[in-house]
């Protein structure tokens, strides 16, 4: 175990040696103490380590994780895994604003609530939120799957491409362009699968599935006027 | 961007470090902000007494027999205390309007940045942590207090432009974002006459309070019809005698967090600034929802 206190050494000098982890490396464990808030903690990362970042953080945690395991015993701040590209983001408290924005791929996990638009503009990334979701999330949404075990604010999947989004409580509302879509055997898998991962005790057939209604983002001859 | 502190004490015991606490989280704020800070801080005060804070580019020459003259002029003993660029004017409540009359003859330089029975408001341009030794906040006392860290968008970077602003007796606020129907509104609010001296944004969302509250309003339902009738982005905290407020646009964009246990409630614009509070991993810390109000109050 390797352990980088942020109350003596500086942020630039943990991201430094988090990035610099070689794919084969020996030092697969990591602990980083005190973050107390600070942004882009270990924000880059490429190789297959596991972070605990023991406390909260502020703007940009795990930003552009590529294969680590990143696990933060409090909150998150704004755009926690934002762009990840592969690996794992957990987060035991709740999250701020556009958490998982833009994510291609891996697989985010937040224990609490995430706030407005969580996974705006996902385009890969797995995320499972065993709260609520605030107002405006999956934004633009292009692939990959958001799963909530509680309830989803205003707007839910507004201009969505092909997100899918699963969710247990209620939808305050759905965003343009966006509806409930019939829960067929391939999706209760994939959200089984993702619950399993995601560590949550819940019942696929328990949730429903939105998605595009596909009207928006089609070019339209008929609409031609309107672009 | 801007950053913003609010400290609400529960427990009188933490009273007297009150301005240590805002001064900790504020200088935390100093790269969301860096042009200038401010700070409203809520002291004692003496039932029939009004403090008056006022801001001088020329402190020294302004300063120098203010409380004399102004007692002159009303007729009434006035007192001074100077801190840095600012002096509070201690003097009957009844007379706060008389007195800002006769400051525009006695000194038209002086800016009035507030009055009331508690409030004290510190502002001006510069890092926040030269402002905070300016004027000492950290040795500042009281049941609550508002800071703010600046990075201008709406207006330019002046003493005046910096937050927090008070457009009624004890009341001030302080704001995140931009409103974007000020102008229209500024012009509606005086003609309504509320007193709005400067080209910021923020000053007509804090004149619009004060209008709202004058018309029979209590802060919060103030704060709710804000939500309405303001265009633009904003997380604002408020002041006021006895209470604190919170509330956010619909949209949310402006961060907020905000942590409470039984001896305050804190603001921040991030978790960072609430970090040095004595119990805070223990304590509820939670994102204000959107277009929700918030109020605590003694």
């Amino acid at each position: 175990m390797q352990t980088i206190d942020l109350a003596t050494q500086p942020l630039r000098e943990l991201n430094a040696t988090l990035q610099a982890q070689a794919e084969q490396t020996n030092a697969t464990q990591w602990e980083v103490h005190n973050p107390r808030g600070a942004h882009a903690i270990a924000v880059g990362l490429d190789a297959p380590i596991d972070v605990t970042v023991r406390g909260s953080t502020g703007y940009y945690c795990g930003g552009m994780n590529k294969q680590a395991t990143i696990h933060v015993t409090g909150s998150a701040g704004p755009g926690v895994a934002e762009n990840m590209m592969s690996g794992t983001v957990v987060i035991d408290g709740d999250a701020s604003q556009y958490a998982g924005a833009t994510g291609r791929g891996g697989l985010l996990v937040i224990k609490g609530n995430a706030s407005s638009r969580c996974g705006i503009s996902m385009k890969g990334i797995d995320i499972v939120v065993q709260g609520n979701i605030g107002h405006m999330s999956a934004f633009m949404g292009q692939a990959g799957n958001l799963v909530v075990c509680g309830d989803a604010g205003d707007a839910l999947g507004d201009s969505l491409y092909e997100a899918r989004l699963f969710v247990r409580g209620s939808v305050k509302s759905l965003g343009a362009d966006c509806i409930e879509k019939e829960m067929r055997p391939e999706h209760l898998e994939i959200l089984r699968d993702l619950l399993a991962r995601a560590g949550i005790d819940a019942k696929p057939e328990e949730f429903r599935r939105y998605g595009s209604a596909r009207k928006l983002y089609n070019f339209d001859i008929d609409n031609a006027a309107a672009y | 961007m801007c950053g913003i502190v609010g400290l609400f004490l529960k427990d009188k015991s933490l009273e007297p470090q009150l301005g240590a606490m805002l001064t900790d989280m504020l200088i935390t704020m100093t790269d969301r902000g860096p042009d200038s800070a401010g700070i409203a801080v809520y002291g004692a005060g003496a039932g029939g007494r009004t403090k008056m804070t006022v801001q001088s580019a020329q402190a020294e020459q302004d300063f120098a027999t203010l409380a004399e003259d102004l007692s002159a002029a009303l007729g009434v003993q006035v007192t001074q205390r100077v801190v840095d660029t600012h002096a509070v004017l201690d003097l009957p409540a009844d007379r706060a309007e008389d007195a800002r009359a006769a400051l525009t003859d006695l000194r038209p330089g002086l800016r009035v940045m507030s009055d009331g029975e508690r409030i004290e408001i510190f502002k001006e341009v510069g890092l926040p942590k030269d402002v905070a030794s300016r004027f000492s906040l950290s040795a500042m006392q009281g049941s609550h207090g508002i800071g703010h860290t600046r990075m201008a968008t709406e207006s330019a970077v002046t003493t005046q432009g910096a937050h927090p602003f008070s457009t009624g007796a004890d009341q001030c606020l302080v704001h995140n974002g931009s409103l974007s129907n000020h102008n229209s509104l500024r012009r509606k609010l005086r003609a309504a006459g509320m007193r709005i001296e400067s080209q910021n944004d923020t000053e007509v969302g804090a004149a619009y309070l004060s209008w709202r509250m004058r018309e029979g309003a209590t802060l919060g339902k103030a704060l709710e019809s804000s939500i309405d009738d303001l265009d633009g982005f904003f997380t604002f905290v408020v002041g006021t005698k006895d209470g604190f407020g919170v509330v956010r646009d619909p949209i949310a964009c402006k961060p907020a967090v905000m942590a409470e246990t039984d001896q305050y409630v804190a603001f921040g614009s991030e978790y960072r600034a609430l970090v040095n509070l004595p119990g805070i991993d223990a304590a509820r810390v939670w994102e204000p929802e959107p277009a929700t109000v918030y109020f605590w109050s003694h």
